[in-house]
């Protein structure tokens, strides 16, 4: 198993202020844009050097999304930002019809994904955004993994013409991923090369993949860990290559296990390479309030629940 | 042509289509059809040949339902072949029944009622830190105006001083399947724009002189306050046995209706 080691920890959503400060910086296209949540959306950078380009909407999403559909339109790529939940349960319409159906290059970025935003609780804690815009035709989703891929990813963006769902969240998790990568669009990442089972991974369940990588090394069992950062479109090659050697797969991701990465992966494999699967995610419920470490462990999002499903899948073979 | 004739061409039009298409909002197409053949003939500069120059004036509709206007008003300024409105709400036509980007001289697809607003606004806002001078003008309609969605925009406009903003409201009076004053009453309607901080005007929806003076007068008014004309119009307008009627949102002529309305169009 490949060594990952971190020196530091921040949350992605500091990778996602960075990385438009960045952008404000070198590409004056980019226009700002918040639903009265500028510092949880870590905007501070951006908004002190780019005041003119900057919308502070007010908490009114609906009219967030059609006002960048407006600058859209006018050449400039408008980044929309907000939480997870109100950037898309709270806007599908105006997604689905100014964004995804106009082909507008609007980049939703959305924070507090998932039940690691901890103790606001379940109306806040969407887990089932990624289902929403995976269905949506035209929209690239992406799930990044930690602060320097969330960074890489929020630069990425802007060089591509189209809808973009970027998901980040609150949480503060070790950085391991490199900090001058370059991020591609559907492009998955092989975090460690192994030979037993697959483990696709998204965004703040890699770090966790990798500790399980590292429980089942010392079992014998050599595990390939993939980060799949964008959940569409989907790396198939990547995903029926490691299969197709594996010969077994487990799913983890801080969503719904309905609509998923996980049934992503499913659908592909069961139409190309019927392989046995064993998903984590959330089983058809919704979040509580907590500390992120207690909510992943009450639903079994971590380290070791993905140590039992490799378990459970090998023996499936 | 002038508007009037043109006016007149819109509703023939859209009485064919959506006779043809046995479609609806015939109701909602007709009282808009003067507001649309003055902006296309009078008031908007939109060169039918460069639908996407960048300079050009932009035009948003929001009541995407009561498209046909639209569409034979673009057919008729020379956006596409008039003949391809044929194929208007027919299988595997671009002409959908709900207003679709993918037409030229279209700026954005609508049919869910409340998002187009705020795309303006965005234009609008594009436009201003551009610093280009094209005209901004969205229609919407007035049951409409019971979406939340659309005061969102309403509230922001003001605040980044988009005089370059034009709303227009086409106050029929009806929604689907009721009066507005007994659905959601809307009055105070000038005190509520006033009271938001926009500059309201209201005019005869169906007068071209008005539209025309009223639109130009106020988009050329660099004040730092946007615009919103409340038009008060006819729903059906033109045909007597739509006028005012609330049936007429939804139904379609059937070929004794049709040839009906033809004639009374025709004499007018
Ligand atoms: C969000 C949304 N809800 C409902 C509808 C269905 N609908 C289509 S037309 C209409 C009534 C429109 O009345 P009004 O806004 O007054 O338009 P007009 O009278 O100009 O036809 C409704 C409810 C819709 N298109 N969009
Ligand atoms: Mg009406």
């Amino acid at each position: 198993m490949k060594k990952y080691t971190f020196t530091d920890k921040k949350d992605t959503r500091s990778g996602f202020g960075a990385g438009i400060a960045e952008l404000g910086r070198s590409n004056p296209k980019v226009i700002a844009l918040c639903a009265d949540l500028v510092a949880s959306l870590k905007l501070d950078t951006f908004i002190k050097e780019n005041p003119e380009r900057f919308i502070q909407v007010g908490i009114a999403e609906a009219n967030m999304i059609g006002v960048s559909a407006g600058l859209a339109l006018s050449g400039y790529i408008p980044y929309a930002t907000t939480f997870a939940n109100f950037g898309s349960g709270r806007v599908y319409d105006q997604i689905r019809q100014s964004v995804a159906y106009s082909g507008t290059n609007v980049k939703i970025c959305v924070s507090h994904a998932g039940l690691t935003l901890g103790e606001d609780g379940a109306t806040h804690q969407i887990l089932e955004d990624l289902a929403m815009m995976r269905a949506m035709p035209e929209m690239t989703v992406i799930n990044p993994c930690d602060y320097n891929q969330t960074k890489a990813a929020t630069i990425a963006i802007a060089d591509y013409n189209g809808p973009v769902y970027l998901r980040f969240g609150r949480p503060v998790m070790p950085i391991f991923t490199a900090d001058d990568q370059k991020f591609e669009i559907g492009k998955a990442w092989t975090v460690n090369e192994g030979k037993d089972v697959s483990i696709f991974a998204t965004g703040h369940l890699v770090w966790e993949a990798i500790l399980a990588g590292e429980i089942l090394e010392q079992e014998g069992i050599d595990a390939e860990i993939i980060n799949i950062h964008t959940i569409k479109p989907l790396d198939n090659e990547a995903i029926l290559k490691s299969a197709s050697k594996t010969r077994c797969v487990v799913t983890a991701e801080e969503h719904q296990l309905n609509g998923g990465l996980g049934d992503a992966v499913c659908q592909l494999l069961s139409r190309n390479m019927p392989t046995p699967v064993e998903m984590i995610g959330v089983n058809n419920s919704f979040g509580e309030s907590g500390t992120p470490a207690q909510l992943m462990e009450k639903y079994g999002l971590n380290a070791k629940s993905i140590v039992e499903s490799v378990r459970k899948v090998i023996a499936r073979k | 042509m002038d508007s009037k004739s043109l006016a007149l061409q819109v509703r023939m039009k859209v009485l064919e289509m959506v006779h043809h298409a046995n479609a609806s909002h015939v109701g909602g197409a007709f009282s808009m059809a003067d507001i649309l053949a003055v902006l296309y003939n009078e008031v908007l500069t939109i060169d039918p040949q460069h639908p996407g120059d960048p300079h050009r004036d932009r035009f948003f509709l929001s009541k995407g339902h009561a498209c046909s206007a639209l569409y034979a008003t673009l057919g008729l300024q020379g956006f596409f072949p008039l003949e391809q409105l044929d194929t208007y709400a027919m299988d595997g036509s671009m002409f959908l029944s709900h207003t679709s980007h993918k037409i030229p001289g279209v700026e954005i697809s609508s049919g869910s009622l409340g998002h187009v607003l705020s795309i303006a606004t965005g234009v609008a806002f594009a436009a201003k830190l551009k610093k280009t001078t094209f005209k901004v003008v969205c229609l919407v309609s007035d049951g409409e105006l019971n979406e939340g969605s659309n005061w969102e925009p309403i509230m922001l406009a003001p605040q980044h001083k988009l005089d370059n903003l034009v709303l227009i409201i086409d106050y029929n009076k009806i929604q689907s399947l009721g009066f507005v004053k007994d659905v959601i009453d809307l009055e105070p309607l000038r005190a509520k724009f006033e009271s938001f901080r926009w500059e309201v005007v209201e005019i005869d929806g169906h007068n071209h002189e008005e539209i025309t003076d009223t639109v130009t007068t106020v988009s050329n008014n660099k004040n730092g306050i946007p615009k919103v004309i409340i038009a008060h119009t006819i729903k059906g307008k033109g045909v007597d046995y739509m006028e005012n009627t609330i049936l007429w949102h939804y139904r379609s002529p059937n070929i004794d209706l049709y040839n009906n309305a033809l004639k009374q169009l025709g004499t007018t």
